[in-house]
């Protein structure tokens, strides 16, 4: 049934559609200025959705058509999509903020490429990526995934450098082929259960050997999309060859799309059994993207580059939840600390790996180089850039009070509850090593040097601003284990003991 | 019913050889023949599968995709010379075999580990259809069960093309797309006799299943005006507008516009987002695939073009 | 074994296939033609599972077949992007092979 907040999730997805179409048709100044006014609309709604879900306990639902599943279509809210779109706002709206003046159409000029495709391509990702949080079908969620690509490959290569483009194509058949093994999975489901909606899936499926095979496909698919170790590959050159304003998309929020199909699968498709079984092999990858990650990362001499591979290390975290969630529910427990830990690490390395970005690219700009080993003076130039890196780093390692540490403490509780030290061992290690390269490149560009010898480019003091802003967000993000609700927990599907 | 068997069975067969043939040869050119003549082979196994308007849209939209391939295989056969004498390393192909192998062996279990019965949603289709008045039952699943899926997927169109778009060059931004096809008049001459029996028996399609049933088909025919309309322009009598025209911004996303005014219109109407008025299904219907018809067929005519690559027009 | 078993299996085949392709092939092209053998293999997976699905007067089950209709197109449009890609890669003047930048840049 559709619930009373139910419309706000068709607002949510025909926003973003409206601004993509307005700033693609109107072009020139007009599309940077529609998404400016559709970006802070977009806040309320996320904000609205979330009241709504806490307000009523329970998860918004919206039938599309007033059709019944699995005939018709549902969107559907609960405590994760609510908070995926609202970070998705947030880090879209600093992004906005950030490339403001980067992506400027030229005045009495015809109508540039690079601005214009730009804004088109920024609402564009908002809108597959509200599409992936809300679609309850999984071949409605197979077509939000193919936007999800086609919006994002185009913004790997926006600068058109040969290389760029190499990267992009390559990034496109990883993508490809991601979804394709997903729309396989998606199929069998079909032809074994005779829906696609996922509240339907989650209490008809049982294992067999073609839910087995099902998961497979739909898992292997979505990690090449995620760039899970060792289907990183792609990854690195991509985001790091990016404008950074892209690059922050592209790190902090779309490899989350097809994560998040990673948790709406194992936890609300796929019965727990199952997830037991598989829980510790997709923990066994991220634990070795967080070692490779991170080793790789600690060797790179370019600053963009050891951000992009420190995405890689950072995406492992991610999976840890899965063999802890298993292993709490296997326990008699709830799952939340671990579900909760989980989110909280895609929220966390949102912010942070945005606002990472966005602080190199203002380096970038100033030096006109990102080298780690000539950094130095830059603390002096762009204190507040420097800063907001920092800041960004420690939210990365998993200080407190940042929304890394909240995220890391949950999961390592977790994993000693279920006395499955050995991924506490893992994530203790990576934090380490995260530790040594974020406080390397910090320390590098606190050296003092003689004024004279620094560029007198000057980076306006509005993007310094809203970096340094998303920066504190993400350092500051630990306190929302201090509220007094568990958001994540509204409206989930499935066995969701006490 | 055993000669329907063996017939499927060389058909299938057959399709497999075209499409062994197609990975294994040494020309990328003759790989994307193979190609071609592999989506209308398709097509048959379609019909065989009692998928008109799958057959319909695999024939017309493989003949779309065999002249991009085509085109882009005359294009890099220089630069791809020196991939082509590249043999891929014994233990590469070996790992790639057991690969494979894996994938088909699983899938073939899961074929004989499907439920009997198959679950099925003709019942609630066919429950539901007379409510929307519409003849054929995939239309109805496209057009008002899962209207958001074809919403989107007109979306998906959208993207791709600004994707192809945001290619160009930055100086030929603003342009006619796409100048980068090379050659003169006697490669425009190839490509059209290569083109051309692929779009007649889209045509015969069409025409059979127009007289067959009754109403739908939007991407058939859009794919139709497509293909007119790149016949048209490889041949040099119309040229496709500039990229940076509004009015050609404005046909790309109508059939959109169309779809979401009247689905919102639903909502006080009908009381859903994408629900019909109770009689109004049917009308409303056709409007939407008349709109997306025109821009479906746009978007994928020039999705075929490409991007613009020549010098701006002043 | 029906003739719906062995268009199940071509499809089996033809998706093993074209993940041999994409993995073996060297050239971009072949790898994105490999692509739609695997593409064209899944809705083939789906017309089986939609012709079981036959009942009551209609020859196999409407919802698959119309699935199979939006993933035609939307496997189209990607063909189509990753062409456009590869060509514009080519007028840079870039190597076509996808492999050499790996070692390059990391």
């Amino acid at each position: 049934m559709t619930t009373s907040g139910g419309p706000l999730l068709v607002a949510a997805l025909l926003l973003p559609l409206a601004a993509m179409l307005a700033a693609f048709v109107l072009g020139r100044a007009q599309a940077p200025r529609v998404v400016a006014c559709a970006l802070p609309v977009g806040l309320l709604l996320a904000l609205a959705i979330l009241a709504d879900l806490l307000c009523s306990g329970e998860a918004l639902v919206y039938l599309l058509g007033a059709w019944q599943p699995p005939l018709g279509i549902a969107l559907r809210a609960d405590g994760l999509s609510a908070a995926m779109l609202l970070t998705t706002t947030v880090v879209l709206g600093v992004v906005a903020w950030f490339a403001w003046g980067d992506f400027a159409q030229p005045a009495n000029a015809p109508e540039a490429r690079q601005p214009l495709m730009f804004w088109v391509l920024l609402p564009a990702v908002w809108l597959a990526l509200n599409t992936v949080f809300l679609a309850n079908d999984l071949f409605t969620l197979y077509v939000a995934l193919e936007l999800l690509t086609f919006a994002a490959v185009p913004l790997v290569c926006l600068e058109g450098r040969p290389e760029t483009l190499r990267a992009a194509l390559r990034y496109l058949l990883f993508a490809l082929l991601g979804s394709v093994l997903y729309l396989l999975g998606a199929v069998l489901l079909y032809g074994v259960y005779g829906t696609l909606d996922i509240a339907q899936l989650s209490t008809r499926v049982h294992p067999g050997v073609a839910t087995w095979a099902a998961a497979v496909l739909m898992t292997v698919g979505l990690l090449a999309k995620t760039a899970l170790f060792p289907l990183h590959l792609w990854l690195p050159p991509a985001h790091a060859g990016a404008p950074a304003a892209a690059s922050a998309m592209l790190s902090a929020l779309v490899v989350k799309g097809s994560f998040f199909l990673v948790i709406r699968l194992w936890l609300d498709v796929l019965p727990g059994e199952m997830m037991l079984e598989a829980g510790q092999w997709l923990a066994g990858l991220g634990a070795a993207a967080i070692l490779v990650g991170n080793l790789v990362a600690l060797r790179q001499r370019r600053l963009k580059l050891l951000i992009a591979y420190s995405t890689v290390a950072q995406i492992g975290y991610l999976f840890l939840m899965f063999p802890l969630a298993a292993g709490l529910v296997g326990m008699g427990l709830s799952d939340a600390p671990a579900v909760t830990g989980g989110l909280l690490q895609a929220v966390s390395h949102a912010t942070a790996k945005a606002a990472m970005f966005m602080a190199a690219g203002l380096i970038y700009s100033t030096l006109g180089h990102d080298r780690i080993e000539d950094l130095q003076g830059v603390a002096q130039q762009l204190p507040m850039t420097v800063l907001a890196f920092a800041l960004g780093g420690v939210a990365l390692v998993g200080l407190p009070p940042s929304g890394g540490f909240m995220a890391k403490w949950l999961l390592l509780s977790a994993a000693l509850t279920t006395g499955q030290w050995w991924w506490a061992a893992v994530m203790v290690i990576g934090g380490l090593m995260t530790a040594s390269y974020v406080f390397s490149v910090v320390v590098r560009t606190i050296v003092a040097v003689d004024p004279e010898k620094m560029p007198k480019m000057a980076v306006p003091r509005y993007r310094e601003a809203s970096v340094l802003a998303l920066a504190i967000f993400s350092f500051l993000l630990g306190c929302v284990a201090l509220l007094p609700f568990e958001v994540v927990q509204v409206g989930r599907l499935g066995s969701v003991l006490p | 019913m055993m000669a329907g068997l063996v017939l499927d069975g060389l058909l299938a067969l057959l399709v497999l050889a075209v499409a062994a043939w197609t990975i294994g040869v040494c020309q990328t050119f003759a790989a994307t023949v193979g190609f071609t003549v592999y989506g209308l082979l398709l097509a048959v196994v379609w019909m065989r599968l009692a998928a008109p308007d799958a057959a319909l849209t695999e024939a017309a939209i493989g003949a779309l995709t065999g002249v991009l391939l085509l085109r882009a295989a005359i294009q890099l056969a220089p630069s791809e010379a020196g991939l082509n004498r590249l043999r891929p390393a014994l233990k590469l192909r070996l790992l790639a075999g057991t690969l494979a192998f894996a994938i088909t062996a699983t899938l073939a279990a899961v074929v004989f580990h499907l439920p009997e019965p198959a679950p099925t949603l003709v019942p609630q289709v066919t429950a539901q259809q007379a409510s929307t008045g519409l003849g054929n039952a995939v239309t109805a699943v496209l057009l008002a069960f899962r209207a958001i899926d074809t919403l989107l997927e007109a979306v998906v169109l959208i993207f791709a093309l600004v994707a192809v778009w945001s290619l160009a060059p930055d100086a030929a931004w603003g342009g006619i797309p796409g100048a980068q096809i090379k050659g003169g008049s006697g490669d425009v001459r190839a490509y059209l006799s290569r083109l051309l029996p692929p779009v007649g028996i889209v045509i015969a399609f069409y025409i059979f299943w127009v007289g067959a049933d009754f109403p739908g088909g939007k991407f058939q025919a859009g794919t139709l005006l497509a293909a007119m309309g790149l016949l048209a322009t490889m041949a040099g009598l119309i040229q496709p507008p500039p990229v940076a025209s509004r009015g050609l911004r404005w046909a790309l996303v109508l059939g959109t516009l169309v779809f979401l005014a009247l689905g919102l219109a639903g909502m006080p109407l009908a009381g859903a987002f994408l629900a019909y008025p109770e009689g109004w299904a049917k009308p409303l219907i056709l409007l939407i695939e008349a709109a997306s018809m025109l821009s479906i067929g746009v978007t994928l005519g020039l999705l075929v073009i490409g991007y613009p690559a020549g010098q701006a027009e002043q | 074994m029906t003739s719906i078993t062995l268009f199940g299996l071509c499809a089996a085949v033809l998706i093993g296939l074209g993940v041999y392709g994409l993995i073996v092939n060297p050239q971009p092209l072949r790898k994105i033609l490999a692509f739609n053998l695997i593409g064209s293999g899944v809705f083939l997976f789906f017309g089986m599972i939609a012709r079981r699905g036959a009942a009551s007067g209609l020859g196999g089950d409407p919802v698959p077949q119309a699935l199979v209709i939006t993933g035609i197109v939307v496997a189209f449009s990607a063909t189509a992007l990753a062409v456009a890609l590869l060509l514009r890669l080519d007028a840079a003047g870039g190597p076509s092979g996808l492999d050499d930048a790996v070692d390059g840049e990391s």
